[in-house]
């Protein structure tokens, strides 16, 4: 850690001699003055460099070599390959590419439903937790909160314990107590997988909308809805002509932001069906993970990474500009998945 | 304004099906992990056929999990004071000062939360092994690799909020305490900080259950004495057969630290939260 300590060292003595020593000089005081900013700064500049902003440089990087598990050691003398890597990432009629379209597609369905499911839940909680106050509402508030609250692996680990084919407790639901089915079905392989990966995304989610909605609603103000209701709308007019406008910019950053982490999430599938998930539920981050660490392809993988974040790129910047949440209407930040 | 009856049956049925939703994995976690070996391998009951706290004793055993205990609070102890460190100095100038690049860091800052993991993943592991190699330092594998990469998980979100937070404390403050000779730091210390105090909270909290709960890096960027909790739970997985009650309790015994402090600090956090947000 003295590496990171040494940067912040500076930063004190030039502080105390900003405005300590009234008799310095004045020229000296105001270049310490206007440097003081900066060097309050650079931990966080140095921290960022480090691990987000030279990777992702050394990533495009990457994409451009014959990066195997040949050139690990020595990297830089990996066989420059021009767009070769992007090629076969793209290249749909064979294998690789293929399935990372097929990957590709699953994500985008996957994160399009479990946005609408998430958003759907938490505009629904926090109507029916706003408004007049009843008792066990503070309660509710704070247990709607638990899943976003419990650290991601345990409760994943948990979901994947009640989706066990003979031991788990859906099953034990859906066969023994409501007899919907007359053979145990499998959640975690084939078909359902995507269904199982779903349910555990929203259940994951939607307590962060219904955390930011409630903030959202909070913010509105009473008599709006006292001018609407003099007016003789009903409460499903008074919905749709004061909240839902009303919360258009709250809404705006928070699909964007349960879009990304939807579409970025890796923990769910890799704690839910271990190292490598059914085709069915297999997301974008693992495939390009195990694309990567299994076969140690790291040019391919980087290739792959790349193409990822370009689709966000534009995905975020068309949406912004539809949408027009500039930086005012802001709300978001929350757990990388 | 009394709502009409189908709006008061709505309300209560989102409620109540939105609870059962919230409570029923929580229940499951609850009663698996009271649960004797045989109830798990089982075809699952809603009540265990005796309960029994020998899972709690004997997932030390199973797994080293104690040592992921440690490693996992180590982790998310230093990258959190450090992050919170990192993000009020950061912070203080976003919200004191007006200086060329102040636009650009906070948007550079706040668009590397959006860009997948696994893009920083592969060239980061790359950048490790390689600065070990050359420097003897040791960041692949080891507690303070993670520590870094973990603080800056949370730093651009930290920074945005706690500016937000800075800028609701009236600057009239500050300057009474630089008239009264303390220095700019001096400043932050003594007066902005305890005003500040919600949102310092919040950012902790945050920086902690980023650190506690990351999986992905960990899973590339730890070896077998550095696992975290995060990772370190699979290996239940990997035995011969899972021990499902124990896999329970463990992660019952690491939920509760968090939970705990999320709830009691919530109202610090929601306060931190919309202070940070609704800035009008």
């Amino acid at each position: 850690m003295s590496g990171l300590r040494t940067p912040t060292a500076p930063a004190a003595p030039s502080g105390a001699a900003g405005s300590r020593r009234n008799g310095g000089g004045r020229p000296r005081r105001r270049i310490s003055a206007r440097l003081f900013p900066y060097l309050l700064l650079i931990p966080a500049v140095l921290a960022e460099l480090l691990v987000h902003i030279i990777p992702m440089v050394t990533g495009v990087w990457v994409s451009l070599r014959e990066l195997t598990q040949f050139f690990i050691r020595n990297w830089s003398q990996a066989p420059f390959a021009g767009l070769a890597n992007y090629r076969v990432a793209v290249d749909f009629s064979a294998p690789v590419g293929n399935a990372l379209l097929h990957s590709f597609l699953i994500t985008a369905a996957v994160s399009a439903l479990a946005v609408a499911g998430a958003w759907l839940l938490g505009t629904l909680a926090a109507l029916s937790l706003s408004g007049p106050t009843f008792r066990g509402r503070g309660t509710l508030r704070s247990l709607f909160l638990v899943p976003y609250a419990l650290p991601m692996f345990t409760a994943v680990m948990t979901w994947s314990f009640m989706l066990q084919h003979s031991t788990g407790m859906v099953n034990h639901v859906l066969v023994d107590d409501l007899h919907l089915f007359s053979k145990a079905p499998f959640w975690l392989v084939g078909g359902n997988s995507f269904w199982s990966l779903l349910i555990v995304m929203v259940w994951r989610t939607w307590p962060f909308a219904f955390l930011t909605l409630t903030a959202g609603l909070q913010s509105i103000p009473g008599d709006l809805y006292e001018a609407a209701a003099i007016d003789g709308a009903g409460p499903f007019q008074r919905f749709r002509a004061v909240t839902l406008p009303m919360l258009r910019p709250v809404n705006g950053v928070l699909v964007l932001v349960l879009f990304l982490w939807s579409f970025n999430d890796f923990t769910t599938p890799y704690v839910l069906f271990g190292a490598t998930a059914p085709a069915q539920a297999d997301l974008i981050s693992l495939h390009i993970y195990n694309a990567s660490f299994i076969t140690w392809n790291f040019g391919l993988g980087s290739a792959m990474s790349v193409l990822m974040l370009v689709f966000l790129l534009v995905v975020t910047l068309i949406y912004l500009g539809l949408t027009r949440i500039g930086s005012s209407g802001r709300e978001g930040g929350g757990r990388r998945a | 304004m009394r709502d009409p009856a189908w709006v008061r049956w709505g309300r209560r049925t989102v409620l109540t099906l939105l609870t059962l939703f919230t409570v029923v994995p929580v229940y499951v976690m609850l009663v698996s992990s009271v649960k004797p070996l045989k109830d798990v391998q089982s075809a699952f009951t809603w009540l265990p056929t005796h309960i029994t706290l020998s899972p709690f004793v004997e997932m030390w055993q199973t797994v080293p999990l104690a040592q992921y205990f440690v490693n996992s609070a180590i982790v998310a102890v230093c990258s959190t004071v450090l992050s919170v460190a990192f993000a009020i100095l950061a912070a203080y100038a976003v919200s004191r000062y007006r200086f060329v690049g102040r636009g650009g860091f906070l948007t550079a800052a706040l668009s590397t939360q959006m860009f997948p993991g696994i893009l920083f993943l592969l060239p980061l592991f790359l950048i490790y092994v390689n600065i070990d190699r050359a420097t003897g330092l040791n960041l692949y594998g080891s507690r303070t690799g993670l520590v870094i990469t973990y603080l800056t998980f949370s730093l651009p979100f930290a920074i945005w909020l706690l500016a937000g937070y800075f800028d609701t404390i009236p600057r009239d403050l500050d300057e009474a305490a630089l008239v009264d000779g303390s220095g700019p730091l001096g400043a932050l210390i003594r007066v902005i900080l305890p005003a500040a105090m919600p949102g310092v909270i919040a950012v902790a909290v945050y920086s902690f259950m980023t650190a506690w709960g990351e999986v992905l890096f960990a899973s590339v960027l730890t070896t077998d004495q550095t696992r975290t909790l995060a990772v370190g739970l699979r290996a239940y997985a990997s035995q011969a057969n899972v021990y499902w009650n124990q896999v329970m309790a463990a992660s019952l015994v690491v939920s509760i630290p968090v939970v705990v402090g999320f709830l009691l600090l919530q109202r610090a956090l929601v306060q931190g939260l919309t202070a940070g947000a609704v800035k009008t």
